[in-house]
């Protein structure tokens, strides 16, 4: 926590290149990571973060520059090397077995080792010691989010490493569990361990780390200290120019709802999907709802359940300008002004393989009579898809190109235009961010804020509880199926989300943190 | 050493270029086997590939045989588009011509004008109704669409054996297993002279450009095609897979029963045991070689035709056993798939000294094993 110009860093990049073929991800990259220090690597989506971070595990070569550790000049072969010298890195997709237990997971994730008592008597000391508790004879399918990360945690810790890498590590937890978290990462560093932590999400940032290394198109452009920036002074360096304010939150509308939900209970096809249980809301045209929600507790039910593509045997269940459609599909539903952004991309919300044309197509065909006698009109869709790509600034080779070619963030630009562009009375959007960068997040939520004030109903499905709180006007919470009462944004804290969001997950969300929030 | 590369995108040259690699890695295979067998190659390759377009007569056998193959490949390719796998064409041929037949037979000795209408109009209905027995089992049972069409294929063949056997038998054929002789008003008569060739190779070209304008240009084809491709996404934009699953049935049925009634109404003009070949199988080979796109499977029909031809022409010309048309059929097939790996993989090939530096690899995810993501 001192500065420590006097002491060997732990690890020194410099000079880290790495081309891939048509894009130089990292360019001559210099990184200074000392002992014990927590220090965040921030950037953009395609900035070269992962790369980088790729580099020093092990997975990357790269083609010039030089890695020190402790000062001596080292090249990192593979993660076994990485894991050796005494390198860790928790993904931000875990990689455990649902059917096996906590300890049987820990000891698949290290070689030699085997899941015997004295394995799982190690566990349990790491996990006193860190404040990560864990029972390691439980099977990782009963566990939440919060505590499979712990698993990870755990894995790493139990190879004594001096560097932990973190990769986005709270983008799946609730506000609790992201202050458990922290606790345990500043335990950790006070140790003397060094953390390389990799977010976009600046408060955070601000809040934990002492160091940062910002990217930029694959070079650092800044290093600071965050407890001295402010978000925005952050997100400037990151981006590279001045954001566009967000949206504000305004009003809860009062006009008559366009959509009204009630007693919907749906149970889910999937087998270990969840079921909806009477889920009743009222949407409003001119606002925006929030539904917040820890990943896995029915959104994507819940979207398939407005969309359509799952029917309810009780038409009545969902009224449009009071019109029964619960018994409708996805056509009949689109057809009378109901569009939906689901959260997958790449094979829900457009066909990988196909061109940006006929993904345009594919949901605009009805709305933006794109059909004649049953016949593609072509030049029309190709308009329309021109339109798209031109009104939300898709970064593309052109119309003709295949949907798995644009970077997630462009066609997450070009998916949410198309549903806009077809002038809808309600809009529901599933994670319509996840995994974009802050540039063409900040514009798809302006976008929908605009669609919204030009008297579109918008639901917004997000686990960005940040995001939910810049965009909504109401946020109401999904827990195990249960849509909570919406409230409007103003007069609810992140805490009493947090709360709701825990709900059955509130057992290993620490109890004192529950009480202090009550 | 030799290593696969996985491509960043399908490449649209090979995919092109692999049922010329195929057919040319079958010529060099079947030479190898025609001179390991201990016959001239030469000479069979020549019965094999020239003759059959060398005369008119030839040329126009051809396309006899290139008929049933496109009217079903185009069928069927349009159903596999949409993961609909309908193996048993041959079943619906023969109880498309089986329908087409009986209509012909219950006329025998009439000359009904426009017989022949009313006779494809039953040949496709009867190959469309037994589709709809897979059809039915997959939409309400789940029950796999390869083995309930494959197995009703046979059970076809033993149904048009009962009724050339029983009912439909010749009384004045001396107790062959066959039906009377159709009426000519119930036949499809040479489009050229001289030859066999039948208005047939008209519909099926007609069907071959049907199909094309409509995968390439309307709401139906693209349907088929999301359904194929991204059935969540299909889902998403309102195309129903289990209609998709009838339309694929109902539609390769009809176009099998169509075929199956040509071919009783013009090469073979009576109903018996070797109505068909094996056209139905064949076919299937024809839409994977056409790439399941209608133009080439026209293409490929007649390229896969030579086959009967050649293999007829081999056995009269160098005494080689019929069995050989099967084996170039199944080479052929065996030869597309695995160069169809070149589509999605390049071949890389590199000296294992240098091969130490992996930094053009593509970036494995995670090292651990991936199971679980939140």
């Amino acid at each position: 926590m001192t500065a420590a110009a006097t002491r060997t860093p732990l690890l020194q990049l410099s000079g880290i290149t790495k081309r891939y073929p048509g894009c130089l991800a990292n360019d001559s990259v210099d990184l200074t990571v000392m002992p014990g220090e927590i220090h965040a690597l921030l950037g953009e989506n395609g900035a070269g973060k992962s790369t980088l971070v790729k580099t020093i595990y092990g997975v990357v070569q790269a083609d010039a520059g030089e890695i020190r550790w402790r000062g001596e000049p080292i090249t990192i072969a593979s993660p076994n090397a990485a894991r050796r010298l005494g390198i860790g890195m928790v993904f931000q997709h875990f990689s455990l077995f649902e059917g096996l237990t906590v300890l049987d997971n820990v000891a698949l994730g290290l070689p030699g080792r085997s899941a015997n008592r004295a394995l799982a008597k190690e566990i349990l000391e790491i996990s006193r010691n860190y404040g990560l508790p864990l029972d390691p004879q439980r099977e990782v399918h009963t566990l939440s989010v919060g505590e499979r990360q712990r698993i990870e945690i755990v894995r790493c810790l139990l190879q004594d490493p001096q560097l932990l890498i973190m990769d986005e590590p709270t983008s799946v937890l609730t506000p609790q569990e992201v202050g458990e978290l922290f606790r345990t990462l500043r335990t950790l560093s006070a140790e003397g361990r060094a953390i390389l932590y990799i977010s976009h999400k600046l408060q955070e940032i601000r809040d934990l780390c002492e160091t940062a290394t910002i990217l930029r198109m694959g070079r650092v452009v800044a290093n600071c200290d965050p407890r001295r920036e402010t978000t925005s002074s952050l997100a400037q360096m990151m981006l590279g120019g001045e954001l566009a304010p967000p949206g504000v939150a305004g009003d809860p509308s009062t006009a008559p709802p366009v959509l009204t939900i009630r007693g919907l209970s749906l149970a889910s096809a999937d087998r270990f999907g969840i079921d909806l249980e009477d889920i009743a809301l009222d949407i409003r045209p001119g606002e925006v709802l929030g539904v917040a929600g820890v990943a896995g507790n029915g959104q994507i039910e819940l979207l398939r359940a407005l969309s359509g593509e799952t029917v309810s045997d009780r038409p009545d269940a969902i009224l449009f300008q009071g019109e029964p459609i619960g018994h409708l599909g996805p056509r009949a539903r689109r057809a009378r002004g109901l569009a939906v952004v689901p959260e997958e991309r790449l094979g829900h919300a457009a066909v990988p393989a196909m061109s940006l044309v006929e993904n345009a197509l594919l949901t605009g065909y009805g709305p933006k009579r794109l059909l004649s006698a049953g016949m593609i009109r072509t030049g029309e869709t190709r308009r329309y898809a021109e339109s798209i790509v031109a009104d939300f600034d898709v970064r593309t080779a052109g119309v003709g190109a295949a949907a798995s070619s644009l970077s997630g963030g462009n066609l997450q630009k070009f998916v949410v235009g198309r549903e806009i562009l077809q002038e809808p009375k309600v809009l529901i959007a599933s994670q319509p961010t996840w995994g974009v960068d802050a540039g063409a997040a900040g514009a798809i939520r302006r976008a929908l804020r605009a669609l919204a004030g030009r008297g579109t109903a918008v639901v917004v499905i997000s686990q960005d509880l940040d995001e939910l709180m810049e965009i909504s006007d109401r946020i109401a919470v999904i827990n195990v199926g249960r849509l909570s009462e919406p409230r409007p944004t103003r007069s609810v804290t992140v805490e009493e989300i947090g709360l709701l969001m825990g709900g059955v997950h509130g057992a290993d969300a620490a109890p004192e943190l529950v009480e202090a929030a009550q | 050493m030799i290593r696969l590369e996985r491509r960043p995108a399908p490449s649209r040259f090979w995919s092109y270029m692999t049922p010329v690699l195929a057919v040319a890695l079958t010529v060099v295979a079947g030479a190898l086997l025609f001179w390991a067998l201990g016959y001239p190659a030469g000479a069979a390759l020549y019965q094999f590939f020239v003759t059959p377009v060398e005369t008119g007569y030839m040329r126009a056998e051809l396309l006899v045989k290139a008929t049933p193959l496109v009217l079903i490949g185009v069928g069927l390719a349009i159903g596999f588009r949409a993961g609909v796998w309908n193996i048993g064409a041959e079943g619906q041929l023969l109880m498309g011509a089986l329908g087409g037949g009986a209509v012909a037979l219950a006329f025998w000795n009439e000359d009904v004008p426009g017989l022949i209408v009313l006779m494809m109009l039953a040949g496709a209905a009867s190959g469309a109704a037994y589709a709809a027995i897979p059809a039915l089992l997959k939409t309400r049972f789940n029950v796999n669409e390869i083995l309930s069409s494959l197995m009703l294929t046979y059970v076809a063949g033993l149904i048009i054996s009962i009724m050339i056997y029983g009912p439909l038998r010749d009384p004045q054929g001396y107790g062959f297993p066959q039906s009377r002789i159709f009426h000519p008003a119930a036949t499809l008569s040479p489009i050229l002279e001289g030859t066999r060739l039948h208005f047939g190779a008209v519909i099926a070209l007609v069907a071959a450009g049907l199909a094309w304008l409509a995968m390439a240009r309307s709401l139906f084809g693209f349907q088929v095609k999301v359904v194929g491709q991204a059935p969540q996404a299909a889902r998403y934009a309102g195309f129903s897979q289990p209609r998709m699953v009838w339309i694929g049935m109902l539609l390769g049925g009809a176009l099998a029963g169509l075929a199956g009634v040509i071919e009783v109404a013009g090469p073979v003009r009576q109903l018996n045991d070797s109505i068909s070949p094996g056209y139905g199988f064949t076919a299937i080979i024809v839409a994977f070689l056409g790439r399941l796109h209608p133009v080439g499977v026209a293409i490929a029909g007649v390229v896969i035709a030579m086959s009967y031809i050649g293999g007829e022409n081999a056995q009269i010309m160098v005494g080689m056993p019929l069995a050989v048309t099967g084996v170039f059929q199944g080479m052929l097939l065996f030869f597309l798939l695995g160069s169809d790996l070149l589509i999605r993989y390049r071949i890389r090939l590199r000296k294992p000294g240098v091969a130490a530096r992996p930094a053009a690899e593509p970036v494995p995810a995670v090292a651990e094993p991936r199971v679980e993501s939140a």
